[in-house]
């Protein structure tokens, strides 16, 4: 074991800031999502030796004929026994640039739910599309999950170009006929990139074999994407999860009111007014163990004082009072249905929004999308597990909410079960 | 220590906001902490002086400062520990001024609630389940927080952060509510709870790190020390009364220290001279073993150990 000096693996440097991307994969067995993950985090020293050691063994038992490192990130015994990903894996890595968090999820439809779970967090998607197929109805519903969840950076991957002889023509016949399905979505940012995971090409390195192809590696291609302007700072928008009160001597009237930003950015002094009260006031402090700060935005966990003594309480909204959310009673919304208990027709749920939960009653079904067509079926009754549609709630108390293409905080919400207690659905505001 | 999130200018004049990854881990951590505890009313922080579990600690104490932590602290006492630890526990829960709850092994051997297996390779690591859940019930805790990491081992990557166990403590994978945004759901209902992992994102280097940038005291047996210890299965142990030599095994002296704390019986120690915390950083940014295959011999019983573990209440 080394004992001195920094990494020297290309793993990161030791104290240097890096910054946290988070990004989402699916995809089925066969289109190479194991293969390319497992050369992301060989190439970057992500994988263990003893990890190594055990995948190789496994594959050896199981009879695969190659290191399968599929099994890296298949870790309940009922994936490994019947040989496939059921849930969401997160996995890890980090360069000298950034720490990457990937949500690595199932691609089969009846996995659409793991699909918007891994999409919820996701800066970016890397879709992947198999150089021989082309764009078949999983790279599209791979697509239409990414613009529904609003992923703001898409990055499709054309693998196994090594078995089309690393052809310009066939990587440009994919892209565009990608581009022509991507118009049909609202999807900002969309990076094609031919590669072979099984052979390294264009995934960390640049590769010798397609020098018509001009862009980055993909490492290179994730390690700079700009995603820190993603987040809204424009609309400041707090919820209140806590409310701080020492009551101790030293901190005798103390009352700070703890949070995380959602988006916005929050200074001492500024004008807010707090929700649903409507109160107006300023900022008197921003708090943190580490001491007072100027500002706060998002993701920052603070607790904020106000100049005035108000009854704020868990699940209210400080916002600015020239910029508010929408006080909505009624909420018109997509939501993916992730429960084996359908959606029912009136039926009555709690929404769980931000730090508030309220109750809600399922209005009208207005229709089903269909996630490989995008056809819109409006004499769906119902929405069963894994479906996706257009539903309007009416709330039994009011929510502060935002659409949630402007704010993916404070326009998503999730649907519990009242007599289960399960989440059954994920919403997006309209 | 100073916050090192700064705002700077980019292009156009327009401000932009970035933050080290530490800092957006740490906010995450504090949000899951606050919730959980906004809903869940009785809440527990398990802590066994281990450096995750100082660092959950150290987030909880940031996520309700300047207010006193609104939980106990816990410690499953093997009976098996190293001494250096049960120091660092007490002296740490003095310091914040929290009520330490300890739930021992030893008691629930007394009261026949389980059976030692005994032998020279007998470890109580997997006893600790059954009194953990005693004393969840015992105390009516509705949400325990606890170090593990989804980096640590294949079962934890597939857990939620908010992981629930039915009325035996038992978790089921197959049936975990979906996780999305940072929206966590925190309905129970009587005699459930919530094991609640707000390091799920941390790798091993990360929390080094964080150690190393927030000052975080740990325990000594993290840093480089001469032991005398014993080399079983191609690991390293401490001597200890709690451990029998088998026959061939000699102890020898070597400089050691521990990357993860367990019990005595069952942590193995790797050769390591680093003795300061950036010592330790740089050795962990340089290992190409993960901190389980290196030094748990609990893991090491079956391809599923651990999932086999969870699901009978284990952390």
């Amino acid at each position: 074991m080394a004992t001195t000096g920094a990494a020297t693996n290309g793993r990161p440097s030791v104290g240097r800031a890096a910054e946290l991307v988070r990004f989402a994969t699916a995809g089925s067995v066969d289109d190479g999502k194991s293969t390319l993950i497992g050369r992301l985090l060989y190439d970057t020293k992500s994988i263990f030796e003893d990890q190594l050691e055990h995948v190789a063994r496994t594959s050896l038992q199981r009879g695969d004929g190659y290191v399968n490192l599929a099994l890296l990130t298949d870790g309940l015994r009922a994936e490994r026994e019947q040989g496939i990903t059921i849930d969401v894996a997160y996995r890890y890595f980090q360069t000298p640039r950034r720490k990457f968090i990937i949500a690595d999820t199932p691609g089969h439809p009846q996995y659409t739910r793991n699909m918007v779970t891994g999409a919820s967090t996701a800066d970016l998607a890397l879709i992947l599309i198999d150089a021989r197929n082309g764009v078949v109805e999983q790279s599209r519903r791979h697509a239409f999950i990414a613009s529904l969840l609003r992923i703001p950076h898409l990055v499709v991957c054309v693998n196994k170009m090594d078995l089309v002889a690393f052809d310009q023509e066939a990587f440009e016949r994919i892209c565009s006929h990608f581009s022509g399905w991507a118009a049909k979505l609202e999807v900002t940012d969309v990076t094609f990139i031919p590669i072979s995971a099984l052979h390294g090409d264009n995934v960390v390195e640049r590769s010798a074999r397609m020098p018509w192809y001009e862009g980055s590696s993909l490492l290179y291609h994730l390690e700079h994407v700009h995603v820190a302007s993603d987040r809204n700072l424009v609309d400041a928008r707090f919820p209140v999860q806590w409310v701080v009160r020492p009551m101790s001597d030293e901190y005798h009237d103390y009352r700070g009111y703890a949070g995380q930003v959602a988006s916005g950015v929050f200074r001492v002094g500024d004008e807010v007014v707090v929700l649903p009260s409507g109160i107006e006031t300023r900022i008197a402090g921003i708090d943190t163990y580490d001491g007072p700060l100027e500002e706060a935005f998002p993701p920052l966990s603070v607790s904020l004082r106000l100049d005035d003594d108000l009854d704020v309480s868990r699940g209210d909204m400080i916002a600015r009072p020239q910029n508010r959310p929408i006080e909505a009673r009624d909420v018109d919304a997509m939501v993916c249905w992730m429960s084996e208990r359908p959606l029912q027709p009136r039926g009555r749920y709690r929404v769980k929004h931000t730090t508030r939960t309220v109750l809600a009653k399922a209005d009208e079904l207005r229709y089903r999308i269909d996630v490989n067509t995008l056809h819109r079926h409006e004499d769906a009754d119902g929405l069963s597990l894994n479906e996706i549609g257009r539903l309007r709630l009416r709330l039994s108390s009011p929510l502060f909410v935002d659409e949630y293409r402007r704010n993916r905080t404070t326009g998503s919400f999730i649907l519990i079960d009242e007599s289960t207690n399960d989440t059954v659905g994920a919403g997006m505001v309209l | 220590m100073s916050i090192t999130v700064r705002p700077h200018v980019v292009r156009g004049g327009e401000m932009s906001y970035e933050i080290p990854h530490l800092r957006a881990l740490e906010a995450e951590a504090i949000h899951v902490i606050r919730e959980v505890a906004a809903e869940l009313e009785r809440g527990v922080v398990l802590f066994s002086g281990g450096k995750d579990s100082a660092v959950v600690l150290h987030l909880a104490r940031k996520a309700f400062w300047p207010a006193a932590l609104p939980f106990p602290v816990m410690h499953v006492d093997t009976g098996h520990n190293f001494p250096e630890v049960i120091a660092y526990r007490d002296r740490m829960v003095a310091e914040i001024g929290a009520r330490l709850i300890v739930a021992s092994v030893q008691e629930s051997i007394d009261n026949g609630r389980v059976v030692e297996d005994g032998g020279p390779r007998s470890s109580r690591n997997r006893l600790q389940s059954v009194t953990l859940l005693d004393a969840i019930e015992k105390h009516g805790f509705k949400a325990a927080f606890g170090g593990a990491r989804r980096d640590e081992e294949r079962a934890r990557a597939k857990e939620r952060i908010l992981s629930f166990r039915d009325d035996f403590g038992q978790w089921d994978p197959k049936r975990q509510r979906p996780e999305l945004w940072n929206i966590y759901n925190g309905f129970i209902k009587p005699g459930e709870h919530v094991r609640v992992f707000p390091l799920s994102n941390w790798t091993e280097l990360d929390v080094w790190q964080y150690v190393r940038e927030e000052g975080i005291e740990l325990p000594s047996i993290y840093f480089a020390h001469r032991r005398e210890v014993f080399q079983r299965d191609g690991m390293l142990y401490a001597t200890s009364e709690f451990v029998e030599l088998l026959d061939g095994e000699e102890p020898f002296e070597e400089s050691v220290r521990f990357r993860t704390v367990g019990d005595m019986s069952c942590t193995g120690a790797i050769r390591s001279t680093a003795a300061t915390l950036e010592d330790v950083v740089a050795e962990i940014a340089a290992t190409r073993i993960t901190e389980r295959g290196e030094t748990r011999a609990d893991d090491r019983i079956s391809e599923a150990a651990m999932e086999d573990r969870k699901k009978e209440g284990y952390f």
